[in-house]
């Protein structure tokens, strides 16, 4: 009997959680891809630039540790309610373990390899995109992966500046007091970050030269 | 020709110098040997002629050419750099790797590929087999091999060798000398080849430039060189495995 109406409790949302299920992965899938256009970059000048690894890594550290709440709030003021405000917020939170891994990625070259690109004759920009980057690529996609799972856990909390997603269902149920509601939100969120997370270890495992035959 | 005059380096402003006034003509098509112990600046002097270690001063010319008014880039595709750090690609074939330089000269892929493949037959590698293994499956003498066709791939005139050999066993050192031996007998290449072994020296030389703190102490032919020694480090640096061989011989 229980069974039957949960069944259709979920059936008649369907539609719904499809649209919101939608929303949710675009917010974070934009959120992550606008966050590797930016940390990517800001990953390499750290590498090659004191100050810039100073000043950013402190910015995004301080970032990190702002509540996401809070961070939707303040972001209001300046930017309304809305997608926009949401994509900021989730671009700022991923910025940092994607700009942290690329630098890791591209300081944990080998000198050698190096040596042996400017040795062979390798411009500047053909060094980057042909060997630094590339071999990096492994730990940069690594922290793309934490970053995405960041972004769908706290993608559901922008439902709160009307940004949709998951969340919506969390907030309607919180007020109404019906936990079906909530876990109809929190349920597929969490399936949707192990999804990703699964995802994008096969992409890792797919691009990573670290093969277990090493001799 | 690489034509080296008066060239210093120092790495600090103390005026401790690395090389030092150091004159030095390597013909084409020779196998020119630096040889000398750790820090006496032969690896120093290596890099500066493809450019990857500013001289303080004094000139180094390439076939004529100034090499600070020649591209860099351009200046070591012309040069084939081997060294003991090997420093292949690991997220490359083994393939890519050894076509790599004629990559970066917009060489169309079945060239890359005829190149490759003929290269790793060359320094002894079976094509078939390693062509599509990846770096870290290899162990070491069959990194360097692939390091020495990666450098030679894209046929440069001059082929500049960092202690390549080091990093080796005794057996494996020994058949990469000859693999070397043989490239040398087959193309014209003009060698520069730093080492601190006396022996590796003898085997690969047609003229041997003993260094010491920074400045050649003699150049000639090893024989030159072992019957009429200029100083004392050339002659000891001679007799020491002399003595060793007659302490050998007098066991016997």
């Amino acid at each position: 009997m229980m069974d039957e109406s949960l069944f259709r409790f979920i059936v008649e949302r369907l539609p719904d959680l499809g649209q919101k299920t939608g929303e949710h992965i675009l917010l974070s899938c934009g959120a992550v891809f606008g966050a590797v256009f930016i940390g990517v970059p800001a990953g390499v000048l750290a590498v090659r630039n004191r100050t810039v690894r100073k000043v950013f890594f402190t910015m995004a550290g301080i970032i990190q540790t702002i509540p996401s709440l809070a961070m939707l709030a303040f972001l209001l003021p300046f930017l309304g309610i809305g997608v926009a405000p949401a994509l900021v917020a989730l671009i700022l939170y991923a910025l940092l373990p994607i700009a942290r891994n690329t630098y890791t990625g591209m300081n944990e070259i080998d000198d050698a390899i190096l040596e042996a690109a400017d040795g062979l004759g390798f411009s500047r920009s053909q060094r980057l995109w042909l060997i630094e980057l590339p071999t990096a690529l492994p730990t940069i996609i690594a922290g793309v992966r934490t970053a995405a799972v960041i972004c769908v856990g706290i993608a559901t909390l922008s439902a709160f500046i009307g940004a949709g997603g998951l969340g919506d269902f969390i907030n309607r149920g919180l007020s109404m007091n019906n936990t079906r509601l909530i876990l109809l939100g929190a349920v597929p969120a969490g399936i949707l970050a192990i999804l990703l997370d699964k995802a994008i270890g096969v992409v890792e495992q797919t691009v990573s030269w670290k093969k277990e035959n090493e001799i | 020709m690489i034509c080296l005059t008066n060239v210093c380096k120092s790495f600090n402003e103390d005026g401790e110098f690395v090389v030092q006034d150091l004159c030095l003509e390597i013909h084409k098509g020779e196998t020119l040997v630096l040889l000398g112990s750790s820090g006496c600046g032969k690896t120093t002097t290596l890099k500066m002629i493809n450019g990857l270690v500013q001289p303080s001063s004094g000139l180094i010319e390439v076939d004529g050419r100034d090499i600070k008014t020649v591209d860099p880039v351009a200046l070591r595709r012309s040069m084939g750099y081997v060294f003991q750090g090997i420093g292949l690609f690991p997220h490359l074939t083994v393939e890519d790797n050894v076509s790599i330089v004629l990559r970066l000269q917009g060489r169309s892929a079945s060239v890359q590929k005829d190149k490759a493949f003929e290269w790793l037959e060359i320094v002894g590698l079976d094509a078939k087999q390693y062509a599509k293994r990846y770096p870290n499956e290899l162990s070491g003498g069959q990194k360097q091999r692939v390091g020495v066709a990666r450098a030679l791939a894209a046929d440069p005139d001059y082929l500049l060798m960092d202690e390549p050999f080091g990093a080796l066993d005794a057996i494996t050192r020994d058949d990469l000398q000859q693999e070397l031996m043989k490239i040398r007998l087959h193309m014209a290449k003009t060698i520069v080849f730093v080492t601190h072994d006396l022996f590796e020296a003898l085997t690969l030389a047609d003229r041997i430039a003993v260094m010491n703190h920074g400045r050649i102490d003699q150049i000639g032919a090893p024989n030159e060189l072992m019957q009429s020694p200029a100083t004392e480090f050339v002659r000891d640096l001679f007799e020491k495995p002399k003595r060793q061989l007659q302490l050998v011989q007098g066991n016997e």
